[in-house]
């Protein structure tokens, strides 16, 4: 299959403006930000540790703002027919894909950038806080393209991708307080990025890690497969 | 498949589990020409215009388009295809020339094409304006804007002007007989006989997935004459309907001397009345 670089741009151009104009989306992608530099700034407690605010809410926009984005952009897409027309405009679903993806990838990336401002991350340590968050929003953007095509409308994207990524979301902060949600979040990648966030500067990445996020994106993927297969994009 | 035919399809046969949607549809449409395919909803217009665009593959049967087996289309041949769907799928967000962009940019046309088309459709001082923001005749009209902004060789109209007033559907009209002066081959759906009978060389009555009646419109109410009524008003006051026949030309000859004709009426079968006879429905 040969892609084409034209229709990928075009894509990625329409769904940049269109991010700019859909406050639903926008707000996945300001909140976080926004919000971290408020509660950095402003709470302030005696034993908290450094940067708890950036370390909590990155792994939670990680989990968050990707997938419901994904999702609720694919969905609405299906929904008023716009990726019918593109598809029957010589655009293929992996070109789409990759155009829509990629505007909602760079859009989470700034959003990381902040954090990594917020976090005072300099030099290499700033690189590995984005290769991190990169790798989380690659799989949460997996899960919530899966959601988007498996759904006939945004009412059921909703209702699918919102218990997921609460899941995703909390689960590395729940398992903070009970260590058999801890057992249970080790096997999901928001809680690796937490783990290796939290050991930024301190410790590398275990092969641990980094094996269990490249299942959780191949999961991920799978599910997506299957979610097209079933249900294609048109 | 004959050279001058545009679509070709053959015995096609579509069903959704039980149901049969279109019960072996034999059709050819002519190079160049406005064909109309008629019906009531549900009749199975969009069903077939899915197939002829290679949309949904057919339970049984071949569409050909321009020679080319309509599922097997590739995206070099979409490209010479414009499309205007029931629903319109435009980007509400976006404004009028961010949406054509948007297809500018997918089929490499140059920009000044997409102010052509805006200017050609009457969206020229809408096309800052979010499509969320467009009534429905703007909508359709920016939807034609795009069908034809590559200029297709074969242009697909779903429904053009179900639900626009009769202001857009002259507009639409108008830029329908355009694009085939251009040579484009139209292949439209409508359930209003008034727009098939003005616009289409041929029409196809699809009714319960079987094509009931086939031809041009004249000529196709030209076989159902036999339909034909005379309505005379008398100067006495008296209202008659007479048949079209022997008898009926004798009476108004005898009123005609009898100096009692007011005013005589020929009803002509039209496609609304030949489909109620074939049918025994209303097309709606």
């Amino acid at each position: 299959m040969v892609m084409k670089m034209r229709n990928i741009k075009a894509v990625f151009l329409k769904q940049v403006k269109d991010i700019f104009k859909n406050k639903t989306i926008l707000v996945q992608f300001v909140m976080f930000p926004m919000l971290v530099i408020i509660m950095e700034n402003v709470v302030a407690m005696e034993g908290m540790p450094e940067h708890f605010f950036v370390r909590m809410f990155s792994f939670m926009y990680i989990g968050m703002a990707p997938l419901i984005s994904m999702a609720a952009i694919l969905a609405e897409e299906k929904e008023e027919c716009t990726l019918k027309m593109l598809l029957m405009s010589d655009v293929k679903p992996a070109e789409y894909l990759l155009g829509t993806g990629s505007c909602v990838l760079s859009a989470c990336m700034a959003g990381a950038c902040v954090f990594g401002i917020v976090g005072e991350y300099e030099g290499k340590a700033f690189f590995s806080f984005l290769l991190i968050m990169a790798a989380g929003a690659a799989a949460s953007l997996l899960v919530g393209a899966a959601i988007g095509t498996w759904s006939r409308n945004q009412m059921m994207a909703t209702s699918l991708g919102v218990p997921v990524m609460l899941v995703f979301a909390f689960l590395p902060m729940l398992s903070m307080f009970n260590e058999t949600i801890a057992r249970i979040a080790k096997i999901t990648y928001s809680e690796q990025i937490s783990v290796l966030i939290g050991g930024l500067g301190q410790s590398g990445a275990g092969a641990e890690n980094v094996i269990i996020i490249l299942l959780n994106i191949a999961a991920a993927f799978g599910c997506f497969v299957l979610a097209y297969r079933r249900c294609g994009l048109g | 498949m004959k050279a001058d035919n545009m679509i070709e399809l053959t015995d096609i046969v579509q069903r959704f589990g039980d149901k049969e949607v279109l019960k072996g549809i034999t059709l050819q449409i002519k190079a160049g020409e406005i064909f109309g395919l008629l019906g009531p909803s549900g009749a199975g217009k969009t069903t077939l215009i899915k197939i002829v665009t290679g949309q949904l593959r057919p339970t049984k049967g071949s569409a050909l388009t321009n020679g080319t087996p309509a599922v097997e289309m590739t995206g070099a041949m979409y490209r010479r295809i414009g499309m205007m769907m029931d629903i319109p799928g435009l980007y509400g967000r976006l404004n009028c020339y961010d949406n054509l962009k948007l297809y500018a940019r997918l089929y490499d046309i140059p920009e000044k094409r997409i102010y052509e088309v805006l200017e050609k459709v009457g969206l020229s001082d809408a096309r800052r304006c979010p499509v969320e923001k467009l009534s429905k005749g703007m909508k359709g009209r920016l939807a034609l804007a795009r069908a034809v902004m590559n200029e297709p060789t074969l242009l697909f109209l779903d429904e053009p002007t179900s639900g626009l007033d009769p202001a857009a559907t002259r507009r639409i009209h108008e830029l329908i007989l355009e694009e085939q002066a251009k040579g484009t081959t139209v292949f439209l759906t409508t359930h209003n006989m008034t727009e098939a009978e003005k616009l289409c060389r041929h029409i196809a009555l699809l009714y319960d997935g079987n094509v009931v009646e086939y031809g041009e419109p004249k000529e196709i109410c030209r076989r159902y004459d036999h339909k034909r009524k005379l309505k005379i008003r008398l100067y006495d006051g008296r209202c008659l309907e007479l048949g079209n026949d022997k008898d009926a030309a004798e009476a108004v000859g005898e009123y005609l001397k009898q100096e009692l004709l007011e005013t005589i009426h020929s009803t002509e079968p039209n496609l609304e009345t030949v489909f109620m006879e074939l049918t025994g429905k209303e097309l709606v």
